[in-house]
């Protein structure tokens, strides 16, 4: 299975991710990070793809793809 | 057992980046950083930054790095490459920088062929200081000094420099790419990559000229800066490559 992990210390919410996931993964958290930001974050891992569009956009390389 | 599909590449610092959200800078950063770590020449890498938004890409990029003075980058990556010619030098310039008071600089190191790599960042705009008027802004564009929008009556017409440097002999690779989309930000890769290829190979003057978003600068969110992208800065600045002299 792959999964996303973004830090929540680098993403400025931008949404590149979110816009770019092919398979609408992504979305808006419901707490504020440390920086003031409602990051991006995981809704749905179980549709993932692996397909790392999400980290190709991210400006902020806040976004790490790993395969389990 | 878990293998990594995509992760920071290694020629980057932890350092996070000072760009405003959904900034195309950051993800430049990032493909300059992989090419640098797939062709396994982080040692011999000498960047060289420019004075604009990125001025402090010294903190970001994990290789040598020069902060030079306006617009001067491919006079200081000559000197550097001059002097040490085993180093890959890049000079990473935006386009108040590069096509502005930098023109000078960058037109004759294309003419003398220096075997360079220059990444130049083209969002139509001065960014760092604050949205004024860049040679690169479109017609009819509103920036701080161009307040009804750019008239070419009075501030004349945008400046391609792809298209201008491809007339010098002296220039072999010149190509231009976006990052709008994951698309066009894996064809940007692609460039990039081949432009430090080119400068391991020795084959002289390579720019490749990436045309990225201003969401903080163009007043619009970060969907729409995209949008500007790709209906008002492509039509002006096609993407393409220009010259490829590696290719024969």
């Amino acid at each position: 299975m792959p999964r996303v992990e973004v830090d929540a210390n680098r993403c400025k919410a931008c949404y590149l991710c979110v816009n770019a996931c092919p398979k609408k993964c992504l979305g808006k958290s419901e707490t504020i990070s440390k920086k003031g930001y409602f990051t991006a974050e995981m809704k749905h891992p179980e549709k993932c793809i692996g397909c790392t569009m999400c980290y190709m956009m991210c400006p902020d390389i806040a976004i790490k793809v790993i395969k389990d | 057992m878990s293998t990594i599909l995509a992760q920071k590449p290694k020629s980057l610092t932890d350092k996070p980046m000072h760009y405003c959200p959904g900034c195309g800078h950051g993800i430049v950063h990032r493909l300059i950083g992989e090419a640098i770590d797939e062709l396994n020449i982080a040692e011999r890498v000498i960047g060289v930054a420019p004075v604009g938004c990125a001025v402090f890409a010294d903190d970001y990029f994990a290789c040598d790095t020069v902060q030079g003075a306006h617009g001067r980058g491919p006079a200081i990556a000559t000197g550097i490459k001059r002097s040490k010619p085993e180093a890959i030098v890049f000079s990473y310039q935006g386009d108040g920088d590069l096509a502005s008071i930098g023109m000078g600089e960058i037109v004759h190191a294309a003419v003398r062929s220096e075997n360079i790599t220059v990444i130049f960042i083209n969002n139509a705009i001065y960014g760092m200081t604050g949205g004024q008027m860049a040679p690169t802004t479109l017609v009819g564009q509103v920036a701080t000094t161009a307040p009804k929008g750019r008239d070419p009556k009075l501030q004349g017409w945008p400046i391609n420099m792809c298209e201008m440097l491809a007339q010098i002999t002296g220039s072999k690779y010149l190509e231009r790419v976006a990052v709008d989309t994951p698309q066009h930000v894996m064809a940007a890769k692609k460039a990039i990559k081949k432009a430090f290829e080119n400068q391991v190979k020795g084959m002289g003057f390579g720019m490749v000229e990436v045309i990225s978003q201003c969401p903080t600068n163009w007043h619009a969110d970060v969907q729409q800066s995209l949008e500007f992208v790709r209906t008002k800065m492509m039509p002006q600045y096609p993407l393409g490559v220009f010259k490829d002299e590696g290719a024969n």
